[in-house]
Formats: structure tokens, C-alpha cells, sequence
């Protein structure tokens, strides 16, 4: 595995060595190597580029890492990936997406992920994102991600961005059914020119559904980042959406959280902040004898960890 | 250890000039508690952030171990060994209470050192370690914990803006005891009768400017002999 692949399974998925359990890693448009084990299968598609992950059911306490690389300018890499979460299991998901490009052509990575949450099932799904590579050649990277669960099923999303991505139009939309609950914390830096859509639509269809959705973001110099979240309650459910965003120079954010209740015992709420960072805060940590900058790196790095 | 010499605050309100603070001069000497009192609005809060750099007196000079610093920083002036606690506590998205104590103690945590700090405020390190400073703790918590912060940085001068502000009777009771024991110089705004009693001078301030400076008995005395509404039991 060559020098540009490892830095980024490195900083996408924090692996710095080929995975214990299942995995799938993908390179420019490629599998580059792959492992299954018992409780999960890794199937390729036939009709499509991408694959099938299907976990069965009663698995504890397993990994599947599935991250792509792109190394290449000029590379538009679209993947369907499905996972199948059988009833009753417990398991950790990764999977990240790096791009290293130093061409003057630009890359993109689209990855739709459809989840079958089974009853009863617990998923923790970590997804960072990063760019590299210091010429014209763009990094966009576009997540879609589909989450259907099942009665009892429990989904914590991790989603992260950190710099160096031109463009990214993330999209993700949920239907929960009875006593489901998600949770999504997004983490969101742009710099320069960059810009970040981000979209959640949930529907929470089932009684005592519930959804918790905490954004954060960060957008420096002339970047601009776009926030919008639809939640709909159509049942005995609670929803709970809190968008923060810190501005410095010229950046933009808009923020749009709407809640929709549609059912007399839906309890939705949504909190949406966004300015430059507290000069209270400033203060208070230069007190403690940090400068200026130093503080405001502190205080960004706090609200993006 | 500071020496204040004709401070002077004003702003423009309305187009008229206000005194937020006249004519301030006053020694403090290493390892005493002075505790600075007065009426709502006399300038209390105001002189305490001009000592620590957040406010620029508009004109006067302020030494500290001999040395001016009346231009300096923030940062600076905390450097140099002067630490503040504030009346309201600042809280932070995504930082946490052992966040602030690295900052603090620029190293690796000593889970023993942090615990120290947090139970002089009856606080348990095992507890509040990982806790965000958030408006999820309460007010009376981020107090305890803005004032073990103030003691973590172990600085020459600590200044408490109404460090009782908030807390509860038990807790109350151990930061007074934290005055007397720490070997260090504090000066404490407050309007409690117990915190000034233990203190080695009063700064009594009326209507921005210094009224009288003594011991507790003289002052608490010169209060009720010329009668004035110090109303000390307020917040300002």
C-alpha cells in the first residue's frame, strides 16, 4: 500500500493497519482488498458498482471499516453500498472517504448508503471526510445516506468534515418506526472558496420515535455553508435539532431547521445559533495566559471535537 | 504587589461624559485578602476587570511587583501572575472542565492535582472531569469551577468578582475558608459581611470613587455611624 493511501485510510478511518473483522477498501474506482467473516458478508453488486454488506443477525461487538481513496485527478466515483443490519446486533460501521488529488482535474466521490436497521439493532456509523492535494483539481465529495429502521433499532452517525473539500452536497433522510432512535452529530470545517450543503429529513412515523440532530460548523475566510433539516412528526415522537455555526471573515452560513408535527403527541424542537466566536470566551481563556489566537483555536477545536 | 495610582474610567453616554470610576489610588501588599465593597454601581466590577487588563482605565497606571503594567495585555498580565474569576461564569460549546485545566496546567492531567482543585469547591474531579461547560451545569456549578479554575493557575494575585454569587450555604462556608488558607493575595469584590470580616483591608468605593479603606470593623463602623445606603447584602 503505497504512502498517499495510508495517509488517508489514516485520517478517514484512523486505521493504520489492515482491520481485524470485515472490511472493504476501495481505491480509485477499484477494490483494492477486501475480508468477510461469518456474521458479516461483503457482497459486489452485479448491476452496479458498489456492494452489499449484510450483517446477520445477534452479531455484538463487530467492526466493518468500508473506506474509499481517490489518488487520482479526474476520477468521478459514484457507489451504491447497502447494508442489511440483522435484528438484534451491535455494531460499529466506518466508513470514511479521503481524496488526494494534485491534478488540475477534479475528483468526486459520490457514495449512497441505504441502512436496513433490523428490530432491535444498534449501529454506531462513523464518516469523516477530507481533501488533500494542493493544486486547481477539485475534491468533492457528495454522501447520501438512506437510514430505515425498525422497531427498537438504535443509529448514532458521526459525520465529519474537516477541511480540504471543495464541495460537498450532503444528504441524509431517516424513517423511524416505533421506539427507533437516531442520532447525528455533524461536523462541519470550510476554508477558502469551499462550500458544505448539508440536509436532513426525518420522518418519524412510529410512537416513541425519536431523533436527535447537533450540527456544528465552522466556515473561515470566504467559504459558505448551507444548513437545512425538515423534521416531520407523524407520531407519539420527539425530535430535537440544534444547528451552532461560528463565522470568521468573510463567511457565510444559512441555517433553515424546520419541524413539522403532525400528530397531537409529536414534541419537536429546534435550537439554531450562529456568529462569530463569544469574545467572553476570548476573554476568559486569556485569562488563563493564552493569546488571542490561541484561544480562538482552543475554543474552535473544543466545539469541533 | 499592586499599586494603583489616580485611575480613571469614563464613557460617553449620550453624548455626555459618565465616571465610571475617579481618582483610584491604593497599595496592596503580598499574601492579603482586601475585599473591595460598595453600593450597586459604584465601579466595584469595573476596577477588578482594569486590574486584570480586560477594561483600559482612561487614565492612571497600574504596577505590579514594581513594574508598569498598566499597557499590557490580557494575556501579559496573566503571565505575569495575576488570575481572575468572573462573576458570571463563561461557558463553552464542546470545551470541557478538564479542557480548562490543561490549558491551565500546561501538561498532561495529574488526575490527583485536578481533584485537589475541584474538591477545595466540593466539586469530585471524577465527576466533572468530562463534563462540557455548558449551560447544562448549573449556575452554581460553573461557579465552583470558574473558582477552581482560579486556584489551578496558583497566581501571585487572584481577583474574585462576587465569588459568592450563586453558591450554595455549604459551599459558601468553603470559600471563605479558601480565603484565609491560600497563601497568595486576593482581592474579593463582595457584599458578604463573613468575606469582608475575614479580610485584612476593605475598600469601601461610593459613587466611583474610594469612600474609605480600613479594616473590617472600621468599615463596617464608618457605614453605620454616617448611615449610608450600602446596600451590601445586593449584587451588583
Amino acid at each position: 500500500m503505497d504512502e498517499i493511501t495510508k495517509e488517508l485510510l489514516s485520517k478517514t478511518s484512523d486505521l493504520h493497519e489492515i482491520p481485524q473483522g470485515a472490511y472493504n477498501i476501495r481505491k480509485d474506482g477499484q477494490l483494492l482488498s477486501r475480508n468477510t467473516t461469518d456474521a458479516i458478508q461483503i457482497i459486489s453488486k452485479a448491476d452496479k458498482d458498489g456492494i452489499d454488506i449484510i450483517i446477520a443477525p445477534n452479531t455484538k461487538n463487530q467492526s466493518v471499516h468500508i473506506p474509499v481513496v481517490i489518488t487520482q485527478g479526474g476520477l468521478t466515483d459514484l457507489v451504491y453500498n447497502d447494508f442489511y443490519i440483522g435484528e438484534n446486533s451491535d455494531v460499529l460501521i466506518v466508513a470514511g472517504c479521503g481524496i488526494h488529488n494534485n491534478s488540475d482535474q477534479d475528483s468526486s466521490h459520490n457514495g449512497i448508503h441505504t441502512f436496513h436497521i433490523g428490530k432491535n439493532a444498534k449501529v454506531k456509523y462513523v464518516e469523516k471526510h477530507i481533501g488533500l492535494g494542493d493544486n486547481i483539481g477539485e475534491k468533492n465529495l457528495n454522501p447520501t445516506t438512506e437510514i430505515l429502521m425498525e422497531n427498537n433499532s438504535y443509529f448514532e452517525m458521526e459525520t465529519i468534515q474537516l477541511g480540504g473539500v471543495n464541495y460537498a452536497d450532503r444528504n441524509t433522510n431517516a424513517t423511524l418506526k416505533a421506539n427507533a432512535t437516531l442520532i447525528i452529530n455533524e461536523k462541519i470545517l470550510t476554508t477558502g472558496q469551499q462550500e458544505a450543503m448539508t440536509n436532513f429529513n426525518v420522518e418519524l412515523i412510529g410512537d416513541d420515535s425519536k431523533v436527535e440532530v447537533t450540527s456544528r460548523s465552522v466556515a473561515k475566510n470566504q467559504s459558505f455553508q448551507e444548513f437545512n433539516s425538515n423534521i416531520i412528526g407523524k407520531a407519539k415522537c420527539f425530535g430535537h435539532v440544534e444547528c451552532d455555526g461560528i463565522l470568521s471573515d468573510n463567511a457565510v452560513i444559512n441555517s433553515t431547521p424546520k419541524i413539522s408535527a403532525q400528530n397531537i403527541n409529536a414534541m419537536l424542537v429546534h435550537e439554531a445559533a450562529i456568529g462569530k466566536i463569544s469574545e467572553d470566551q476570548i476573554i476568559k481563556l486569556m485569562t488563563l495566559g493564552l493569546t488571542q489566537e490561541e484561544a480562538e483555536k482552543h475554543i474552535i477545536s473544543g466545539f469541533l471535537s | 504587589m499592586l499599586e494603583l495610582h489616580n485611575i480613571n474610567y469614563s464613557v460617553q453616554e449620550n453624548g455626555v461624559e459618565k465616571h465610571i470610576l475617579k481618582s483610584i489610588s491604593l497599595t496592596i501588599n503580598d499574601n492579603q485578602n482586601v475585599v473591595i465593597t460598595g453600593q450597586n454601581g459604584s465601579g466595584k466590577s469595573t476596577l477588578a476587570k482594569i486590574i486584570m487588563g480586560i477594561i483600559k482605565p482612561t487614565s492612571g497606571k497600574i504596577i505590579f511587583n514594581g513594574e508598569d503594567i498598566t499597557n499590557l495585555s490580557i494575556t501579559e498580565r496573566a503571565q505575569k501572575g495575576i488570575a481572575f474569576g468572573f462573576q458570571q461564569p463563561v461557558t463553552f460549546k464542546g470545551l470541557k472542565v478538564k479542557d480548562l485545566l490543561k490549558i491551565i496546567l500546561r501538561q498532561k492531567l495529574d488526575c490527583n492535582e485536578c481533584c485537589t482543585y475541584l474538591s477545595k469547591v466540593g466539586l469530585c474531579a471524577k465527576d466533572y472531569l468530562e463534563r462540557p461547560l455548558d449551560n447544562k451545569l448549573s449556575g452554581g456549578e460553573l461557579k465552583r469551577i470558574e473558582i477552581a479554575t482560579v486556584l489551578a493557575r496558583k497566581a501571585q494575585l487572584n481577583i474574585f468578582d462576587e465569588p459568592e454569587a450563586g453558591i450554595d450555604l455549604w459551599s459558601f462556608d468553603n470559600l471563605v475558608n479558601i480565603f484565609q488558607q491560600e497563601q497568595t493575595t486576593n482581592i474579593i469584590i463582595s457584599h458578604q459581611h463573613k468575606i469582608i470580616a475575614i479580610a485584612d483591608m476593605v475598600v469601601l468605593l461610593n459613587n466611583s470613587q474610594i469612600d474609605k479603606i480600613g479594616t473590617p470593623d472600621e468599615i463596617i463602623q464608618f457605614i453605620n455611624t454616617t448611615k449610608q445606603c450600602a446596600k451590601l447584602g445586593g449584587t451588583n
